[in-house]
């Protein structure tokens, strides 16, 4: 595989991985069942634990420790030996353990049609948010003006 | 000195059945839940937040819940909390130029590149109490308007100065991590990041003071605000197995970029310093005030005159911890007995000889 190729992938997969970060337990359980419900034995049972999040001083310069952000880990074979793995904000387990079969089901190249279909919903609900968002910020978008000063 | 007690069990056990009972409060009154707390106080459970230093708003709102409203108290359980979780690794930097915005506005240019944003925020409101609030009235739905179609394009106040040179750049990143507070034990003088960590989850009631003190005049910085933009962004972490940034999910922040006092010499043309400052939520107020005390720490690296407690890096880092500082102040309504019979003795032993000296001489 060439290294574009390679970089596609990984972008694939980030992407996947970017809308499973956002759904909901029940959406994730929703596309689980939409792909056929895999079994899957954990590699790990799903963990809480910490990541420190950083910034940059000056929002672009060296970096700095902001704080920690709660985030659930998990990571699962398939009977065909494919693996996925999740790493997600917050503490639910079992969204972590949905969207880690989800993963590894896309490992497998046939797959990856079903997988984005089943996600389908969660990204469309993410565009409708996000563009909501977007109108309600924009009706407060303001244009100060400047008033003369008077001779003083 | 505290001497360690022993007994009152009985006593202590009824006392937290108490508290519980107590914290519920009326019983006729609908107990509150997590998610209410998350959605209805979230500015406090922001703050909770920024100051426990762990993003987690539904940890942050049980605390609250638990704590009875105390922010401190609640800052402790989760601070209490994360010392038993394992930690995964450091995030990538977050890049707040990629942030999703929901306010954004500056007071040194109007006409910014993308435009300023109020969003959702209490400035210019005339704080009269609405009554209407607690007669459960609907409330209007937010208006909408079609984004311009600059609207994503947001650039930071400072990129725009400093695209002609006209402020100093962001220290450089050098590839070596960023010391942490919360693994060694702060050395005096400490670095820029290492101070801006501590900034971040200090109490916001003393931050703001110290910021306040700067601007009237105990190590003035002549300060403007380049920026505040409120919004969402990508946390990624790069895990061992996997070798590349995964996308955790979003958090809000607030950054201020605060632009200050200009300094020149010789050799270096004038340009403007900067006062840097980011909190976990919508944490305005923080925000602003540490990015004041960020620009008066970085007074000896600018050589201007040291002299005023926000200045202080030693002052400013060893109490702008709340928890440290409640856990110090707090200790001393446990018992003292041994401690305070000593001083009692000497006290008594003094009185005596004092009284003596005087029977002498009269």
């Amino acid at each position: 595989m060439s290294g574009t190729d390679q970089g596609r992938e990984v972008e694939g997969r980030r992407a996947v991985m970017a809308l499973c970060a956002e759904a909901t337990e029940g959406e994730l359980a929703r596309a689980l069942d939409a792909c056929g419900t895999p079994e899957a034995e954990d590699i790990r049972v799903p963990e809480i634990g910490l990541v420190m999040a950083t910034g940059r001083i000056g929002g672009d310069g060296k970096p700095f420790n902001l704080g920690e952000v709660s985030v659930t880990r998990a990571a699962v074979r398939l009977g065909d030996g494919r693996t996925g793995f999740a790493y997600h904000l917050g503490r639910d387990r079992r969204r972590a353990r949905h969207a880690a079969i989800l993963d590894a089901l896309w490992q497998g190249v046939a797959d990856r049609g079903g997988v984005e279909a089943a996600l389908a919903p969660v990204a469309h609900r993410r565009t409708e948010v996000a563009a909501r968002e977007a109108r309600r910020t924009a009706a407060t978008r303001v244009d100060f003006l400047t008033l003369a000063r008077g001779e003083d | 000195m505290y001497v360690a007690v022993k007994g009152g069990e009985a006593a202590i056990d009824n006392a937290h059945r108490l508290l519980a009972e107590v914290r519920r409060g009326d019983p006729a009154v609908p107990d509150l839940s997590v998610a209410q707390i998350r959605e209805q106080m979230a500015l406090l459970v922001d703050r909770v937040m920024a100051e426990g230093s762990l993003n987690d708003p539904d940890l942050a709102a049980l605390a609250l819940k638990q704590a009875r409203g105390d922010v401190v108290e609640a800052v402790f359980l989760v601070r209490a909390f994360r010392t038993t979780l394992p930690r995964f690794g450091a995030s990538e930097p977050l890049d707040t130029g990629r942030m999703t915005l929901r306010r954004r506005i500056s007071a040194t240019f109007k006409d910014l590149p993308g435009g300023q944003v109020l969003g959702p925020t209490f400035d210019y409101t005339h704080r009269l109490v609405d009554f209407a609030l607690a007669a459960d009235g609907e409330t209007e739905p937010a208006a909408e308007a079609a984004p311009r179609e600059d609207a994503a394009l947001t650039p930071r106040v400072t990129d725009l100065l400093g695209r002609d040179g006209l402020i100093e750049p962001s220290p450089p990143d050098d590839g070596a991590p960023p010391g942490d507070i919360t693994r060694e034990p702060v050395d005096f003088p400490c670095d820029r990041a290492t101070r801006l960590q501590a900034l971040a989850r200090g109490d916001e009631g003393f931050i703001l003071a110290l910021g306040y003190s700067t601007q009237r005049g105990y190590g003035r910085t002549h300060p403007f605000v380049g920026e505040v933009r409120v919004g969402t962004v990508a946390v990624e972490f790069v895990p061992e197995e996997l070798g590349f940034p995964v996308p955790l999910g979003t958090v809000q922040v607030t950054e201020c970029q605060m632009v200050n006092q200009f300094h020149g010499s010789r050799s270096v043309p004038p340009q403007f310093t900067r006062g840097y400052g980011l909190v976990f939520g919508q944490g305005e107020r923080k925000a602003m005030a540490m990015a004041l005390v960020d620009r008066a720490l970085r007074a000896a690296e600018l050589g201007e005159p040291l002299a005023s407690p926000a200045q202080d890096q030693e002052f400013v880092l060893a109490h702008c911890d709340s928890l440290q500082a409640t856990g110090f102040v707090e200790h001393l309504k446990l018992p003292h007995y041994v401690d305070f019979q000593a001083e009692l003795e000497l006290v008594r032993r003094m009185r005596a000889g004092f009284e003596d000296r005087r029977e002498a001489a009269e």
